[in-house]
């Protein structure tokens, strides 16, 4: 929206827009009302009851109860009301749909880097089709930063050690801000970027156009060989380690005892922190690639790694959120207060 | 009448001359006064910051100071108007003054402690100070890790230190209070005959004394991790950087309320006097400034819904959110009450008082669009949040800091000030305000996040009326030093009790004696009971 | 600072204590403010170790088994020392409070000093343990090395037998470890992190607790406490009871991460 030329209201372009504006002009109207009842009634006291003579004093009325009552349970209400709304909003905006279409960004002093699972990698640019849930998978290589994108209304910092995510559905195509919103360092100001949303055939086009390296996944599978996890995890289950076929979305019971649903956040720990969690019946030989492997690198294995359980159907982050992804390097996974 | 009115001989101003006098002395009112000097000095630095803030912002291009002179800005705005002036503001300064008085003791429970506190603010202040001009800290006053504990290359450790240190002095100002309140009250000056102002105080020196030992400890631990390599929140060294905002937040949330509950009880003494009225619904006023500072100590996370926190614990740290506004609230209505058949006149510090009506409102209003989940995902770490808070921090505490200055400047000093350049001043700080940080809730809405050195082109027109709004706030903020000295030689004799306000403050001379009463009072009537005030000055003529 | 006013009004009895400060009452009412305000900075005392005891807590869950390991490098037996020195020393404290209490000179200097003492073993042997530390190279920071397995750090300071029966108990309590050598390193400096923190903060308030405890055994020396005014004495021995405790919870939090076993 536009006054004189100016923005003063930020596009809609994504369907939480829309369940965000509407609880913002329902919580703007509310706190209008109230702050003009009460700005009226000060105004017109101010008036009303100015002081004529000297010595005047006010009436002695030294409170009441039901009034003290009335407002306080009524804002009460008022406000479980915006609780229970945003609430709402804030569940859905924290629930992915299965079918979301998956995207890895990396934040690093100063500039976003986006993956897509086709292969496409984007500095500060991500180009994404319009009507299609998306997902983003977010982590950092430093410290903290915030994906934000002020034209779908959500936000989500950027941690290191973990993974966190977001996601939203665009709608209306045309080229949005991709800001950083956690300080992180000098050029904070400079960590932005451009998502351009594009209708779907034109998305499946600019697909056609990059990805040299081929898929996401692929670029893992090269990443696999070189670094030799294939002479260990061999498909067979013969191999020192153990196979990596059809294991995403499964539990797996672990040398400790305990058992371990097999995640984004449980490959990547297992990766950089190869002795966290053993499976049962393995040895722990294998080392840890912490330091060796950089986190766009890291979603190509775990890519990789997914793509070898084509049955699975949630590979992600737990939907408590980053809660439960693994603190890194953490011996056991700790639910955050 | 008020041709006769002369200085009294004696006061505690003239009660010993020189330096040493000053330096050495155990009078919560000297104390009071070497505060005021002490904030004023910070204030004004702290304000030279936003002005290179508010001209860098005034393009969108960078290219009034570097990125990194931008970010030691809003680091040294941050920590020195958070630090040294808003919290040290009110209690410090107008608490330590009237709290003695207003509940008939001669000093506070410990004079010593009082003036050590002074001296550790000025230690902590002069580290702080100099880590800024050698070379300053870009971290943002809220000193996020792992940046601040790894990412920084600058004077992160002396800032935090100087933190550290003026915390102590916080510290001890909220136990000195606490235990005057307790234990030096006068024959008659039971709880609840205390004034408002005392019960915020009350309220204000539970925070200081609960909160800040643990922003103490959290910078202890960042210090160690920066400065010994020990491992605590970096997350290289199996830390987490989250720990960090828990523990940042736990003392920062409730620091907030250090800084605006007392403006709170400067309202409500503000509202009953120049009404002259006893305020309305006196215990619920009282005990919602305990609520607040209570509810304030369990929502600390709402400041981390974006920061990977579980969504079961964001939802509930969004309801626990949502009970700091009814208290406020609560506040509200009572005044807005307490004005209705009162007898109502606009001197200066009921125009801050009305001022602040306004301000605290929209402040408080918008906190609720922040504590609402869905919206915050939105609205975090962008300009709506800087807008909301200096609402509350600015619009809120300096207003009811300006408005008790002025309020008590007569019984501080004896004198009055310009009525009318007064005037002038609340009405530019008012306006000018509202001319900063309007826009910046639109241009927050539009998605502008807080700390950019550099901002996209369609948002400029938003920060320029910003940023020409705060020169109209600069200039309401200098006016007072020059009318306020100016009256300290030729303002009008103020006499006793130039307001008709019926506190115990006012029944000692202006400016006091060094122990406050001739003769030590026995309090035998409610507060606020302005029969007995104008039963006084009848008899007096 | 001229009093000329004060005084002069209806409490001025024949003969004030010459404790009594100016702004006061009575000494009733002085006591009370000191009492009150003492404990109001030992609320603020248990919010500072408060938020090193919510990182510890955090930690302890995370790298449990870490934990474990780098406790058991700490020796049972200087921490076991120092715990009986520490209460000890409290006992001797609160003795010195009676004996001030109740004006007795000379006894109330012999307590005190005889606490100094227990507090100045305490950081005797808080030395010998950060010594062995150092030579470990168990300090955090870039020369830290955990090298896995290592015998019970202290025990070489340790009587023998009791070196022995530790190595044993360590054996016993040898367990199949999930954590291997690099990621020890890094976790147990956590640990290592938070008792250095933890520890040494303790130290630092012993060191000031000596050192008030220093001015108040001149004063009593010098005959400054009677049965009226002895709050000195009792504020320092509440301040110094408080330390105690704080060790008290440090002791297991610390030593006995999981010597159950």
């Amino acid at each position: 929206m536009k006054i004189f030329g100016i923005p003063v209201f930020p596009e809609q372009a994504s369907t939480f827009a829309k369940d965000v504006d509407a609880l913002y002009f329902f919580i703007f109207a509310t706190s209008a009302f109230f702050a003009v009842v009460v700005a009226i009634a000060v105004i017109y006291f101010g008036i009303r009851y100015h002081k004529t003579h000297d010595g005047e004093i006010g009436a002695r009325i030294e409170g009441s109860l039901p009034l003290e009552l009335l407002w306080s349970v009524i804002p009460t209400i008022i406000a479980m009301v915006m609780f229970g709304w945003g609430a709402t909003v804030f569940y859905h905006l924290r629930r992915p749909p299965a079918e979301a279409m998956h995207v890895y960004a990396v934040g690093k002093q100063w500039m976003w880097k986006f993956q897509h699972l086709e292969g496409q990698r984007e500095i500060n640019e991500l180009h994404i089709p319009a009507g299609r849930p998306i997902k983003i998978t977010i982590s950092s290589e430093d410290v903290l930063h915030s994906l934000y994108f002020p034209a779908f209304r959500t936000k989500m910092d950027a941690i290191p050690g973990r993974y966190t995510e977001l996601w939203f559905e665009a709608q209306t195509p045309g080229e949005y801000h991709i800001f950083c919103a956690e300080y992180c360092g000098t050029n904070h100001a400079g960590m932005i970027g451009t998502v351009t949303v594009l209708e779907p055939a034109q998305y499946q086009a600019w697909l056609q156009g990059g990805g040299l390296e081929g898929t996401l996944a692929e670029r893992g599978a090269k990443l696999f060989n070189d670094l030799a996890c294939s002479t260990c995890h061999l498909d067979t289950g013969q191999g020192r380690g153990p196979s990596l076929k059809d294991i995403v979305g499964k539990t797996v019971d672990l040398q400790d005892g305990s058992s371990v649903m097999v995640d984004e956040a449980y490959l990547r720990e297992s990766i950089l922190n190869s002795q966290a969690k053993i499976v049962k019946g393995f040895q722990p030989l294998m080392p840890t690639f912490q330091g060796l492997v950089s986190e766009e690198n890291l979603v190509a294995l775990i890519e990789h790694v997914k793509s070898m359980s084509p049955n699975a159907t949630t590979a992600t982050v737990p939907a408590t959120g980053a809660a439960a992804a693994t603190p890194n390097p953490a011996a056991a996974a700790a639910e955050k207060k | 009448m008020l041709d006769k009115l002369k200085i009294p001989e004696r006061h505690y101003l003239n009660n010993g001359h020189g330096l040493a006098s000053w330096l050495l002395t155990k009078d919560h009112k000297r104390i009071a006064i070497m505060y005021l000097i002490s904030i004023s000095v910070m204030f004004f630095l702290g304000g030279l910051f936003a002005v290179g803030i508010r001209l860098e912002l005034a393009t969108p291009a960078g290219d009034f100071v570097s990125a990194d002179a931008y970010n030691k800005f809003f680091t040294a705005h941050g920590v020195i108007m958070v630090f040294f002036f808003l919290i040290p503001s009110i209690p410090a300064v107008l608490g330590n003054f009237l709290i003695p008085p207003m509940i008939g003791a001669k000093d506070l429970a410990f004079p010593r402690i009082n003036l050590l506190s002074l001296y550790i603010y000025w230690i902590g202040g002069i580290f702080t100070l100099y880590a800024m001009l050698s070379g300053g800290v870009d971290t943002g006053w809220t000193f996020y890790t792992p940046y601040s504990a790894t990412g920084s290359n600058s004077n992160v450790v002396p800032v935090a230190l100087g933190v550290f240190i003026a915390g102590f002095s916080s510290i001890l100002t909220g136990l000195n209070f606490i235990v005057t309140i307790h234990r030096m009250r006068a024959p008659g000056m039971t709880w609840f005959r205390l004034p408002l102002f005392v019960w915020a105080h009350y309220a204000t020196s539970l925070v200081q004394v609960l909160g800040t030992p643990v922003i103490a400890i959290t910078i202890v631990m960042l210090g160690v991790e920066r400065g010994l390599g020990f491992g605590i929140f970096d997350p290289a060294r199996g830390g987490d950087p989250v720990l960090f905002q828990h523990l940042f937040w736990f003392y920062s949330h409730p620091a907030v309320y250090i800084m605006i509950l007392p403006a709170l009880g400067v309202q409500s003494e503000l509202i009953s006097t120049f009404s002259r009225k006893t305020i309305f619904g006196y215990s619920f006023v009282a005990f919602s400034s305990l609520a607040i500072a209570v509810f304030g100590f369990i929502v600390w996370a709402h400041h981390m819904f974006v920061a990977g926190i579980s969504t079961y614990a964001a939802m509930v740290f969004s309801f626990l959110s949502f009970s700091v506004a009814i208290p406020s609230a609560v506040k509200v209505f009572n005044w807005t009450a307490t004005l209705y058949k009162g007898a109502i006149s606009f001197e200066t510090p009921m125009l801050y008082a009305y001022g602040f009506m306004g301000l605290f409102a929209i402040g408080g209003l918008t906190g609720l669009f922040l504590a609402t989940l869905g919206m915050d995902i939105h609205l975090h770490d962008t300009y709506f949040v800087v807008a909301h808070f200096h609402y509350i921090m600015v619009g809120g505490a300096i207003m009811g800091y300006m408005g008790g200055l002025h309020f008590w400047w007569p019984k501080i000093t004896g004198r009055m000030y310009s009525e009318f350049f007064s005037r002038i001043a609340a009405i530019l700080v008012f306006v000018g305000f509202n001319l900063t940080f309007l826009p910046q809730f639109v241009v927050g809405y539009l998605g502008m996040p807080r700390r950019y050195h550099s901002y996209p082109d369609e948002m400029q027109v938003l920060n320029v009326m910003s940023s020409a709004g705060a020169s109209v706030l600069g200039l309401g903020y200098f006016l007072p030093v020059l009318y306020l000295l100016w009256s300290l030689k030729n303002g009008e004799v103020a006499g006793a009790n130039p307001w008709g306000a019926s506190g115990l403050e006012w029944q000692t001379q202006s400016p006091p004696l060094t122990e406050n009463f001739i003769e030590a009072p026995v309090v035998d009537h409610e507060p606020y009971e302005y029969e007995h005030v104008v039963a006084k000055e009848k008899h007096l003529v | 600072m001229s009093n000329a006013v004060a005084h002069a009004d209806e409490h001025a009895h024949a003969a004030h204590h010459p404790a009594l400060q100016h702004h006061f009452d009575t000494m009733a009412q002085q006591k009370e403010a000191a009492v009150v305000g003492m404990w109001v900075f030992l609320l603020t005392e248990i919010l500072f170790f408060g938020g090193l005891f919510a990182a510890y807590m955090v930690y302890r869950i995370w790298y449990f088994d870490a934990f474990a390991e780098a406790s058991r490098s700490l020796s049972l037996f200087w921490g076991g020392l120092n715990t009986a020195v520490l209460i000890g020393s409290s006992l001797t404290m609160a003795m010195a409070v009676r004996c001030a209490q109740t004006n007795k000179r000379t006894a109330t200097v012999n307590w005190l000093v005889l606490t100094m003492v227990l507090g100045t073993v305490f950081l005797g042997v808080k030395v010998i343990e950060y010594a062995d530390k150092f030579e470990h190279h168990h300090v955090p920071g870039y020369n830290f090395q955990w090298a896995a397995h290592e015998a019970p750090a202290a025990g070489e300071h340790a009587p023998a037998a009791l070196a022995a029966s530790e190595g044993a108990a360590a054996a016993e309590g040898h367990r199949e470890l999930s954590l291997n050598a690099d990621q020890l390193q890094l976790t147990t400096q956590i640990y290592f992190s938070l008792y250095f923190t933890m520890t040494g903060l303790h130290a630092l308030h012993m060191i000031i607790g000596i050192g008030i405890m220093l001015v108040i055994t001149w004063m009593a020396y010098k005959g400054r406490f009677d049965e009226e005014y002895y709050t000195p004495v009792e504020m320092a021995g509440l301040y110094w009871h408080f330390v105690d405790i704080v060790w008290i919870f440090l002791f297991p939090l610390l030593y006995l991460v999981e010597r159950h076993v």
